[in-house]
């Protein structure tokens, strides 16, 4: 497959999207494949009692899931040298059916000098912001 | 409220994760990481990698484990029930593959109190330990992570 060019990109591209759903099963498989066991993230009882409005997604899960666009554009997985993002707003996830979380990844910024471009995602769940500042720096040849 | 003493805290390296293909496939899996360096050898070392490919969040795993000294420590006076995630950022000088044994040196670089609400950040440098000299040895790379503890009024 084709690689993306550095010197092809222009800030503001947008280089993909994707819809992706975070169902119940997901969050107990993150917490399995992750360690992370916090009740919040499969105990409605649980979330409710400490103020959530039901069970929420790991922003971890999240944001962990919402970069597979990114390495699918790159190519590589090990072309991503740096990931980060604010975690702005919880995803609820509902007992039946999925949370659906709509990805939109364009060019921040390139550096010719390091060979890397920024891609910026916009994280978003029932058009509300869920993560904010979300950078990935690709190394492309 | 987040004990400030701990603000930086400097830990002894853990003691090496060592990192199962079929601990990345399961990750990449729940994280629906589908491309092939992630799950096939034959596909990771055609990029040029030695063995399968961690998913960019993986390092998570070795990192959160490395936090529990810290966060689990009743005098870092940190309520798990009362945590918000903030942020998290991972910078990579490798990626991770399988058969690394990665060595975490924890580090607490901020313990800030303001408006009934703590905000602690802590920063985990990831090292692939050297089996032989059994010292943290070639860093791989850092994971900062921020968390908001809400304080018992709000």
């Amino acid at each position: 497959m084709t690689r993306p060019q550095l010197a092809d990109l222009t800030v503001g591209d947008v280089v993909a999207t994707r819809t992706v759903e975070i169902d119940r099963a997901a969050l107990v498989r993150y917490a399995g494949a992750s360690g992370d066991f916090n009740p919040i993230h499969w105990d409605e009882q649980f979330a409710t009692e400490v103020g959530l409005p039901g069970v929420i997604a790991h922003g971890m899960c999240t944001m962990g899931t919402v970069v597979d666009v990114v390495t699918d554009w790159a190519g590589d997985p090990g072309a991503i040298v740096r990931y980060g993002t604010r975690f702005t707003k919880p995803v609820p996830v509902p007992a039946r059916g999925a949370a659906a979380v709509e990805v939109v990844a364009t060019v921040g910024a390139t550096d010719a000098d390091a060979g890397t471009a920024r891609i910026d995602l916009t994280v978003t769940h029932e058009g509300v912001k869920v993560l904010g500042r979300t950078q990935v720096v690709v190394r492309l040849s | 409220m987040a004990n400030p003493d701990f603000a930086g805290r400097e830990y002894p390296a853990t003691e090496p994760y060592s990192v199962g293909r079929e601990k990345i496939r399961e990750f990449a899996d729940a994280v629906g990481a589908s491309h092939p360096a992630h799950h096939d050898l034959v596909a990771a070392r055609g990029l040029g990698y030695p063995d399968l490919v961690a998913p960019p969040t993986f390092a998570v795993v070795v990192a959160q484990r490395a936090e529990q000294q810290y966060v689990a420590d009743p005098e870092a006076g940190i309520d798990f029930s009362r945590v918000v995630h903030a942020d998290e950022t991972f910078t990579y000088d490798r990626p991770i593959v399988a058969g690394d044994e990665i060595a975490a040196v924890l580090h607490v670089d901020s313990v800030t109190q303001r408006a009934g609400i703590s905000m602690v950040t802590t920063r985990c440098e990831l090292f692939a330990a050297d089996a032989d000299e059994g010292a943290p040895g070639e860093h791989v790379a850092t994971v900062t992570s921020s968390l908001v503890v809400r304080g018992e009024d709000s």
